[in-house]
């Protein structure tokens, strides 16, 4: 087996993304042929393999992140799939005398990379009841003398098969041209050697049996299936990695921006949204046959923002470097949250519109923001937010705000609530109202003035829906 | 000195120089041609990386197309990029064989020749660790994205000169990302054959390469 390993691709790089495989466990792949691919800013590269043969293995999956040199997969030089001598195996055995110089020039960098590669630490000196006693099987597996070699010439197939099955090759009469060891050499030797000891030949613990099913001269596997010990694993993981979507980077980067910038502070004020329930029940049916969606809380609260906001122009404004920048237009944010996200259309001129209006665009931008066909204008251009949590049962919390915009409107969820009118008990839809806004900009009794102006439009509520 | 020869071939489409990269990158890989830089311009195209995720691709690929932007998968590292007219597209096809064999360098070359063309005309742009490419202060002027196989480089860089920037609003959403600039907006005038001259000099000097014309094509007046 030949270790893949994840190169090192520039001087000050410790680490890659192995970011796609381009071969599966199983599949065969041509020495040098693209087998993965890895990613170090910005850039990926592909590795090629660095032997032919079947990869055996993928011990590190897409998109983790390794450091150089970790053994990324394997690849196994010896089988071709079909158990015939042809391609790798017949270079190696019978290829003393064919092999013509150009294809034996990579064997020795082959054995190369393979020595460069973390080996299991052969354990003290272990006797043939160590290597019979249940073992983590890398240990077992691990040559625990190094391989004695006869003089002459060994291919790198007979070497690793000799290291593997821990056999001293001079106990072995090459029958290849020369006096050569050739695998026919070896597997006939083992099967001698399976069958004086019976038992005692245990199969290396990571030697496959598709191979011994494969190879004609070896004696069917030890009968015993052997009851090998687990691999030594480490205990079930207690958290699963997953790489940020560059989305939520940016939301992160943003929210971080955004405390750092302004000064938040969030004022609540209780709102008393009986009027706007009654209307909103009243034609909540003829508003849902005539226009096709239905009618919400929402766009009253964005009618009544924005009646507030020219009231006080300051709310609707930015702030760059020493300056106050007031906007004349009002566009108004709506936070809507995405499977994995969330985006902030902008209704332009929100002053300009009846709820009707308002309402069909809360409808459109909200559902072309959910199957992303917003236009690069809907999502720019925005001079203050709303954000609706009371949409998922939050009855009050206080939202971050919207960069470079001074501050944004929360509206928590709208419940029926008893609560004292005129020394009597009552029950009204109650909602609060939360309000976030940037103290470099706008003081408390400001912000109260501006919820308040909300609050009193929104309770006060006299404008005509249809 | 190392010599690399420059086509500038203008306006094309992505598909189009993207075939004749291939084409590049086999006859480099076979040792055929000398290193190669190609310049060019696209029409409105947004790409895509392998690693790149649908999710920062803001509009549908139909709204792109009604738009009259393309849209292509492509094998190069990075996420969404967006390319088109007003920006000077740079495809260098080196060996790093033999200049460094460090993919890391080759990034950090490439932005420092773009920072040193900047440079040229009153811009000062530098880098953000962490974030590829070339920055003018918070505002990413040049974006990067590699492939390398077998040390061979393809793929490049992408300077807005004039971009029209809102362009790029259909690839990240607004207001959650850093911003792009443009040379055009920093106040410069420099036109395109200019910018490009001072990028090809700025990557000579990196890579410690002659780089000269090598164009059948007419590089055309700009």
């Amino acid at each position: 087996m030949i270790d893949v390993v994840m190169p090192q691709m520039g001087e000050s790089i410790v680490e890659g993304t192995l970011t796609k495989w381009l071969k599966k466990p199983g599949e065969r792949v041509e020495r040098d042929e693209p087998l993965f691919e890895i990613s170090t800013d910005k850039v990926d590269t592909e590795i090629p393999a660095p032997a032919a043969g079947i990869l055996k293995e993928v011990l590190v999956e897409e998109g983790k992140t390794v450091g150089i040199n970790t053994v990324v997969g394997r690849i196994d030089e010896s089988g071709d799939g079909q158990g015939s001598d042809v391609a790798p195996s017949a270079r190696s055995a019978a290829g003393g005398a064919t092999a013509s110089p150009a294809e034996q020039a990579p064997e020795p960098r082959r054995a190369a990379a393979e020595s460069i590669t973390p080996t299991p630490v052969p354990p003290p000196a272990s006797s043939r009841e160590d290597i019979n006693a249940p073992q983590p099987a890398a240990a077992a597996a691990a040559p625990s003398v190094p391989a004695e070699e006869p003089p002459g010439p060994l291919s790198p197939l007979v070497r690793k098969m000799a290291r593997e099955f821990n056999i001293d090759l001079r106990q072995i009469r090459g029958t290849g041209a020369g006096g050569r060891i050739t695998k026919q050499d070896l597997e006939n030797y083992m099967s001698q050697q399976a069958a004086r000891t019976v038992a005692s030949v245990t199969a290396p613990a990571y030697g496959e049996p598709a191979r011994a099913a494969q190879a004609p001269a070896m004696p069917p596997a030890p009968p015993a299936e052997q009851e090998l010990p687990p691999l030594p694993r480490a205990e079930a993981p207690r958290a699963r990695i997953e790489p940020m979507s560059t989305m939520r980077q940016k939301i992160a980067e943003h929210m971080v921006f955004s405390k750092r910038t302004s000064a938040h502070v969030t004022t609540v004020h209780k709102v008393d949204m009986t009027k706007v329930a009654r209307m909103r029940e009243r034609y909540k049916a003829d508003f849902q046959r005539r226009y096709g969606f239905s009618l919400t809380y929402l766009p009253f609260v964005t009618r009544a923002a924005s009646a507030a906001l020219r009231q006080f122009p300051i709310v609707n404004a930015s702030i760059e470097g020493t300056n106050i920048i007031y906007h004349n237009d009002i566009n108004i944010g709506i936070a809507v949250a995405l499977e994995n996200g969330l985006i902030v259309p902008v209704i332009r001129n929100a002053d300009e519109k009846n709820i009707v209006g308002l309402q069909r665009a809360i409808v459109d931008l909200s559902t072309r923001a959910r199957s992303r066909q917003l236009k690069p204008d809907e999502v720019q251009g925005g001079t203050f937010s709303i954000t609706n949590f009371g949409s998922f049962g939050s009855v009050f919390a206080t939202p971050i705000i919207n960069q470079p915009q001074v501050a944004i409107l929360g509206v928590g969820s709208v419940e029926k609530t008893p609560v004292v009118v005129e020394d009597a008990i009552a029950i009204r839809s109650v909602c609060y109202l939360a309000l976030t806004f940037d103290h470099r900009l706008i003081d408390g009794a400001l912000a109260d003035q501006f919820t308040g102006a909300v609050k009193h439009i929104l309770e006060n509520w006299s404008e005509e829906i249809l | 000195m190392r010599r690399c020869e420059v086509r500038d071939l203008g306006r094309i489409s992505y598909a189009e120089a993207l075939a004749i990269q291939r084409e590049l990158v086999n006859r480099r890989k076979r040792g055929e041609i000398a290193d190669q830089l190609l310049i060019v311009e696209h029409p409105h195209v947004v790409t895509m990386g392998r690693n790149g995720r649908r999710e920062n691709l803001l509009a549908s690929e139909e709204l792109l197309a009604r738009a009259g932007v393309e849209f292509h998968l492509t094998d190069r590292g990075g996420d969404v990029t967006y390319h088109g007219p007003g920006q000077i597209v740079g495809y260098p096809i080196l060996d790093l064989r033999e200049w460094k064999r460090d993919v890391v360098a080759y990034v950090r070359g490439i932005e420092q020749a773009i920072i040193d063309a900047l440079a040229g005309f009153g811009i000062r742009a530098g880098r953000i660790p962490g974030l590829t490419g070339v920055w003018v202060e918070d505002a990413k002027i040049a974006a990067i994205g590699v492939h390398i196989s077998r040390w061979v480089t393809s793929h490049g860089f992408a300077l807005n000169v004039d971009t029209d920037l809102n362009y790029f609003h259909y690839i990240v959403p607004c207001g959650l990302s850093k911003p792009v600039t443009s040379m055009r907006q920093l106040g410069s005038r420099a036109c395109r054959a200019e910018v490009v001259q001072a990028v090809i000099g700025g990557l000579s000097r990196q890579f410690e390469m002659e780089i000269t014309e090598a164009a059948p094509e007419p590089a055309g007046p700009a």
